[in-house]
């Protein structure tokens, strides 16, 4: 087979890219391949994959061509174009301020609008009890882990000089991890 | 001291090298790095190096700090193939310091893409065992950090693809059968619909060199840290039933036997060797080794040198600077070396 570049060498590479899931195929000669990059030297560090530039398609809104002044970030001063044009947010508080020109975006590289995960800084927990909330579907990792709060109460016990409970709950404590060892 | 996590072979450690959980965090107080001058992303390094040194965790005196600004370009490129840092985070020059835990599995990038990338590494197949690490070290660091976090979006991230979890969880699988049998192709595009992307570990391409993937879910909002794992661990499940059947299958033709034993002469006897001849080999040294056709090389060895035979991290462990040849040649010995033994 002949190079599909210079269509005078035999072709002696393979070479697939995969883009966005797009894949593409060509055969090459080894100077046609060198020539575009396909060489297998050492990774160079000046072809990193420049996430900002990929991103910056992935922000944008109609809204960013009006002539009216270009509202900032107060705490930040970026404006909602440079956070288009960079890719990059500027600060946690952009995400207030633009939140409803970021939204569109964000639905479209997740999929979803709402966080589901770990939660930090909400109102405590009472007595291992999660506090019920509109979205606590990710409340099973927030929750302190049984381990954690045996755990604790074992030091506590342990600070009271109560050994006969704290025994106890060291025997319950290596039970749970077995189990959870065994989960894996 | 104990073993660096690539120097040993863990949990379904045929196929799965390595778990890793990468958790993307910032200060609330503080713009994000984009915004951030060089006093400021100072200020960062200083607040992030005193939560993680000077706290009552056991695991704080284990920690050491490298102000990546002041190591040469060989140290940096080491840190890249040792897994530690991101290649983005050394490619430019600018307050950046790492910390890092003596047996290399918790590394913590401060002003990264994100103030914070917290990152915990662990031999075979952890993906519980890991996260639960990570987010001990991520609650600890938030008491004193205060993160940047909202009820809707999650941990705000620079960038809007980490929000949420901020969470990357991912493993290194070496998939030479799938490879060799031309899979990986549908494999991908059947990934990129379950939310989860693969690519590869050295190089670029479809197929990546010594066959090494990188598997990582794509969502990190609307997705609970449990969910993304629970999905994570059942594809990469499946992937493993899969290679093993197929190296099964691949092991009982001559041809592939051939290769592989080949591969083992190679390895044992050449003065010479590039890292990518090197990988190729390893690699099918690596997939004869499980399924039988070569014994008396231990997995964890092969691991060991899939790292060490790398360029940077060559010169880091001989502590000389080498021009290619000598490196290949020092690359040769040491694959002598640990091999004929």
């Amino acid at each position: 087979m002949l190079c599909q570049s210079c269509k005078n060498k035999q072709a002696n590479t393979h070479i697939k890219t995969i883009v966005n899931g797009e894949l593409t195929e060509m055969n090459l000669c080894s100077e046609c391949a060198a020539k575009q990059g396909y060489g297998n030297g050492m990774f160079n560090l000046n072809q990193f994959f420049d996430i900002g530039s990929l991103m910056s398609g992935f922000i944008s809104d109609v809204a960013t061509t009006a002539l009216a002044p270009e509202k900032r970030c107060p705490n930040c001063g970026i404006t909602f174009a440079q956070i288009s044009k960079g890719g990059r947010v500027g600060c946690a508080k952009c995400y207030d301020v633009f939140y409803d020109r970021l939204l569109p975006s964000i639905k479209r590289i997740h999929g979803n609008t709402v966080h589901t995960g770990k939660k930090l800084r909400k109102p405590q927990l009472q007595s291992g009890e999660s506090v019920s909330s509109a979205n606590s579907v990710g409340a099973e990792v927030k929750k302190p882990s049984e381990l954690d709060v045996l755990n604790r109460q074992m030091q506590a016990a342990v600070k009271n000089q109560e050994f006969e409970k704290a025994a106890q709950l060291r025997d319950k404590i290596n039970e749970l991890k077995a189990n959870q060892g065994g989960n894996q | 001291m104990d073993k660096k996590w690539y120097e040993k072979n863990g949990s379904n450690g045929d196929v799965v090298i390595s778990t890793r959980i990468r958790l993307a965090r910032n200060l609330e107080e503080y713009p994000f790095p984009v915004r951030c001058n060089e006093q400021v992303k100072h200020q960062i390094v200083e607040k992030v190096k005193d939560a993680v040194l000077n706290n009552n965790s056991v695991i704080a005196t284990r920690f050491t700090c490298i102000n990546v600004d002041n190591i040469n370009a060989g140290e940096k490129v080491s840190l890249v193939e040792r897994h530690l840092v991101s290649p983005e985070f050394i490619s430019e020059k600018s307050e950046k310091a790492l910390l890092l835990l003596d047996d290399e599995s918790v590394s913590i990038m401060i002003n990264e893409e994100d103030h914070i990338r917290l990152q915990v590494m662990s031999e075979g197949f952890e993906l519980d065992k890991t996260y639960e690490q990570a987010s001990r070290i991520d609650t600890l660091l938030d008491e004193r950090l205060k993160f940047a976090f909202s009820d809707t979006l999650g941990y705000l991230t620079q960038c809007p693809t980490n929000l949420g979890t901020g969470m990357r969880a991912s493993v290194m699988i070496h998939l030479p059968a799938l490879q060799a049998t031309k899979a990986m192709r549908k494999i991908s595009e059947n990934l990129a619909k379950l939310g989860l992307t693969i690519r590869g570990t050295y190089g670029e391409g479809s197929e990546p060199v010594a066959a090494m993937y990188q598997l990582s879910n794509q969502i990190s909002l609307g997705i609970s840290e449990k969910t993304a794992i629970e999905n994570l661990k059942n594809i990469t499940l499946q992937l493993v039933n899969q290679e093993l059947q197929t190296r099964e299958n691949l092991s009982k033709q001559l041809a592939v036997q051939d290769s592989v034993y080949r591969s083992e002469g190679i390895l044992k006897s050449a003065r010479l060797i590039t890292c990518d001849e090197a990988l190729k080999h390893l690699s099918n040294i690596r997939m004869g080794i499980t399924t039988g056709l070569i014994e008396n090389v231990p997995l964890d060895t092969v691991n060991r040198l899939i790292v060490e035979i790398q360029p940077a991290t060559l010169i880091h462990y001989t502590g000389q600077k080498l021009n290619p040849q000598e490196r290949d040649a020092v690359r040769a010995t040491l694959l002598r070396n640990n091999l004929n033994s």
